[in-house]
Order: structure tokens, then sequence, then C-alpha cells
């Protein structure tokens, strides 16, 4: 059967790849989950039960509830002083993932260039392929902390060049953007006159400091589509609910697509999300802290066992370097998984740069975590005595 | 440190000082001297463990006694509360809102032990006006944890983006 060749000709997942092997093993314990430990809060999961007994069962408007839309719209305003008008700046979609896809192809004509820094969350490159775009891959390096450097940034644009996406804190190596490291990009991003995709889904979970939006930087909030959602910050992955945020005009385009794919996000998810924004801040603080006390844990351990690691200040992974060994990532999590039923995730899951290093995710509760850890300090040891 | 070193204490006091420190960032030494410090100035009152005795065979049974007391002129309700709190069958005495005066835990290891506790010792002190005694049944959660939690087996997916 001939079927389309631009979906035919995309590599699948690499994380599904490796997720396969992980399936057959039956007491593998793991730490390559790209999603939140916790339940739902009680009083968000309670808000969405509440509103199904109500029988709010129905469509939302398009665009989503207007409630939700102005509670982002205060939400941005706290977080970031930034204002967004809740009826023509916002949309509620089905997950981040929904507003990369729409969002890409609402500004992609044929040819245009899409830049993706990586490593990072495996749908990028696929939704600017099959926006009809061309992907434009800057390999990040691990000596500057995985951040997007404004020469690398230079290099990548062409006269084709027409969005950056800018994802940070980052999914696979915890690496966060400041105020001046974002300050130094957008000067680029202004002269050249290009768009920003700045995917913030993990911005509250952020160890130094509050996170920055690029669009609280003057001049960057007309050219970017800011994408955020509740899974990572409220714990609500299954939900399948987030926002884009972003010039009227691109989110009444975003909004055309939506409404013919999509119709509306789930209307109970909507309802809870309300709850979530006007009364989850505390549930938010809650977790960010536990998930910091692992990633110290996990970083003090690393350092005791000598694993190279740069400390990553976001999201909830830690991204050490196992050059050292001689094995490409996918054979050290390979052979780490068959010797210590220990699923980790290959970096190169995430792009070619991510060689050499391992995707290790602390959305777990830190008596698995220990464990996982004396078994990769068993592993390493192991391996080091086979070099001598 | 302190706020979040209790927080983690509260619901682990088993941990070790080694991971303790390393979660909060801080070097063991200071972690110790601050735990020292608290446990000096009765901020950390004791190292309990939560026993969910319904599981084992041994008989327990718990009580919540409500107390409406005279209080005291000078020493407010707390000579009474002392009076009662002294007992170590008493596992816990509020002064509450409302209604009543004192709220008042006790465990014991029957029915009959309870009441006796009530007739002979709590009714008949001199401030005590009148007593209203409560069994618990069945305890859902205790200390912040649900007693009889469903083995929470994973759920999510073993890898996901």
């Amino acid at each position: 059967m001939k079927l389309s060749k631009v979906v035919e000709d995309i590599k699948p997942s690499g994380i599904r790849k490796f997720f396969d092997i992980v399936s057959e093993m039956k007491d593998a314990i793991s730490l390559g989950v790209g999603e939140p430990d916790f339940d739902t809060p009680w009083h968000i999961r309670d808000e969405g039960i509440f509103a199904l007994e109500k029988g709010k069962t129905f469509y939302t408007s398009n665009a989503g509830l207007k409630d939700l839309r102005s509670e982002i719209s205060n939400y941005l305003m706290r977080s970031q002083k930034v204002h967004y008008e809740p009826m023509s700046e916002i949309l509620v979609t089905v997950g981040g993932s929904e507003a990369i896809d729409i969002g890409l192809r609402a500004v992609i004509n044929a040819g245009d260039e899409v830049i993706i820094p990586q490593p990072s969350y495996v749908s990028y490159e696929p939704c600017a392929i099959l926006a009809g775009a061309k992907p434009v891959i800057i390999d990040l390096k691990a000596e500057n902390e995985f951040r997007l450097t404004p020469q690398e940034l230079e290099n990548a644009i062409t006269d084709k060049t027409k969005v950056l996406i800018l994802p940070y804190p980052n999914n696979p190596t915890g690496a966060i953007m400041e105020q001046s490291d974002l300050e130094a990009i957008a000067k680029i991003i202004i002269e050249k006159d290009i768009l920003v995709m700045s995917d913030e889904i993990y911005a509250e979970l952020t160890y130094k400091g509050k996170h920055v939006s690029i669009t609280s930087i003057e001049g960057m909030k007309e050219r970017t589509i800011l994408i955020n959602g509740f899974s990572k910050a409220y714990a609500m992955t299954g939900w399948r609910l987030g926002y884009a945020c972003g010039p009227c005009e691109i989110i009444k385009q975003m909004t055309k697509i939506h409404q013919f794919a999509i119709m509306c996000a789930p209307t109970t998810s909507q309802y809870a999300a309300v709850e979530a924004l006007k009364n989850g801040d505390k549930d938010v603080a809650e977790m960010r802290q536990a998930y910091n006390q692992r990633r110290r844990f996990l970083l003090s351990r690393f350092k005791e066992m000598g694993l190279e690691c740069f400390e990553p200040y976001g999201a909830f992974y830690v991204f050490p370097c196992i050059k050292e060994f001689g094995l490409t990532s996918e054979e050290f999590a390979t052979k780490f998984l068959h010797e210590e039923k220990v699923a980790v995730v290959p970096g190169t899951a995430f792009g070619d740069s991510g060689e050499g290093f391992l995707r290790i995710s602390y959305a777990y509760s830190m008596e698995n975590l220990k464990i996982a850890i004396g078994r990769l300090e068993n592993f390493i040891k192991k391996l080091r005595g086979l070099d001598k | 440190m302190r706020e979040e070193l209790l927080s983690i204490i509260e619901k682990n006091s088993k941990i070790d000082l080694k991971e303790l420190a390393s979660m909060l960032g801080q070097s063991e030494i200071d972690v110790a001297n601050e735990i020292y410090t608290l446990e000096k100035d009765g901020i950390i009152g004791g190292y309990h463990t939560l026993i969910n005795w319904e599981k084992t065979n041994i008989e327990k049974v718990t009580a919540l006694i409500e107390v409406k007391v005279t209080p005291q002129r000078g020493q407010g309700f707390d000579k009474i509360a002392e009076r009662i709190y002294n007992y170590p069958e008493v596992k816990a005495v509020y002064l509450i809102s409302g209604g009543y005066d004192l709220l008042v835990t006790i465990e014991e290891k029957s029915l009959k032990e309870i009441s006796n506790f009530v007739t002979d010792k709590l009714s008949t002190l001199d401030r005590v006006l009148s007593t209203a005694t409560h069994f618990v049944l069945k305890k859902y959660k205790d200390h912040g944890t649900i007693m009889n939690k469903a083995n929470n087996e994973e759920e999510r997916e073993i890898i996901t983006p």
C-alpha cells in the first residue's frame, strides 16, 4: 500500500525503541519516565469529579473555557509580569504537544527552516517536518551546560529561518536559560526577525531562582509562541491539557487548526485546571521541593562515584556523561538494563548530540532512587574494573 | 534549611544523616548541629513509629473523650490538663475551642480499661464537670498516613518521553 512518503520517512521515536526492550524485562526498575510520580493533588481531581457530577460534559468553546483562559492570563501576569489577552491571545490545547504541532503548522510555509536545539524533546523535529519545514539542528554542548549560545544560534540562522524552538527548562538535559542567556539570544532573534516557539512546560520546576520566560524580555512577546501546560507543574499528564499564548494573529490561525482537528480540549480537564491555577501554588511548591531534594541527592551520589555530570537546574532529569566507559549511550543503557535491571534512556533518543549521555529521571520516590543509584554505582565499578 | 529539614524528618525520622545532608545540599556537620539544636530546644519532641495495630493480633482500643472542666483562677486550664496528661495511658490532650474544653485521646487494651479510666479517674477529678467518650471504630488515616492503602503498583509506563 502506498502511504504518505513524508510520514514514512520520519524515524520512530528513539524512546519507543528502547521501551520495547525494557517492557520484555519483568523485574526491571525504571528511571526512564518523563512524567511526575505524584498523583494530581486531590482538590484538583475533586474539581474534575465535581464538573462531571454537575453534568459539565459538553464541548467548551474552541479556544477553551473563558475562566480558564483568564486564570492562565493571571498566572502569566503573576509569574512573568507579561500580559496576554484571555480572549484573543490564549488557546487551550490537548497537552503542550498539540500546541507544538499546530503552532508550527500555523506559521510554516514550504521550505521554511525551523531551528531545533538538541538534545531536546522528541516531537519538535517530526512536527516541523510534518508542517513542511526543514529542521535545522543545533548540537548543544555539555561545556555550555546545554544552554543555547548566541554564537550557535547565529551560525544556524539563514535567510530561510522562520522559527527557533527554545526548549527550556530542558528535557532531557535539565538545562535552563537564565535572564542574561535569554537577553543575549533575544538580540539576535530580533535583529534577524525570526519567531520563537518557547516550550516552557517545565517552567515551574526550576531550582535556581525563578524561571524567566523569553516573553518577558523587551521585544520578544510579539514574536513568541509560548507553550505551557498542566502536566509537569501539577502532575496532570493524563488530563492532556496545555496552552499556547502568542500574538493574536498566530493564535487565530492556530485556533482554526485546533477547531477542525480537535474541537476543544477535554472539558473535565479544563474545569480541574481552573482549580489548579487558582489554588495549586502550594502543591507546586511542595512538589518542587521534593524534586529538588532528589536532584541534590543524585548529584551528590554521582560526585561520590566520580560520574561526570553538570548541575542541571530544571525539569526532573539529570544528564550524566558516560564517555569515559567507551560505550555508546545505547550500549551502556542496554548493558545496564541487562546486568542491573535498571532502565535509563540513552541520550541519543533526544538527538545525536545526546551521544555519550544518559537521561536519568528523578520523578521517582527516594527509596526507588536509592536502589537504582546503588545499582548504577555497582555497574560503573564493574566497568572500571574491566578497564584495568 | 530548618523548615525543609523538619518537613523531611517529620515524614521519615529514620533517614540517615548522609542522605539527609545530600537532599538538603548541606554538609553533614551542619545538619547534625541543626538537629542537635532542634532536639535541645524541644522543637523535635521525639521520634515515634506509626503502627497500624489493627493489622496485629494485639488488642488496642482508642477513645476520644470530650471533657468539660472548670478553669482555675490564675492557672486557667493548665493545671487540670496536667492532672490528666500525667496518666501514661493518655496519648494526647488538646485544649479545644467550642462546645467543650479538653479533647483527651486514650489508648488501652480493652473497652473495660477505658471505661474504668473514665469513671474512676477522669470523672472524679474535682474540676471535671462532664465527659463524653467516643470509641474509635476504624482508623482510616493517622498522622497524615492512609492506614490501609492498597499496594500502589507503578501505573506509569516504564519509559515515557
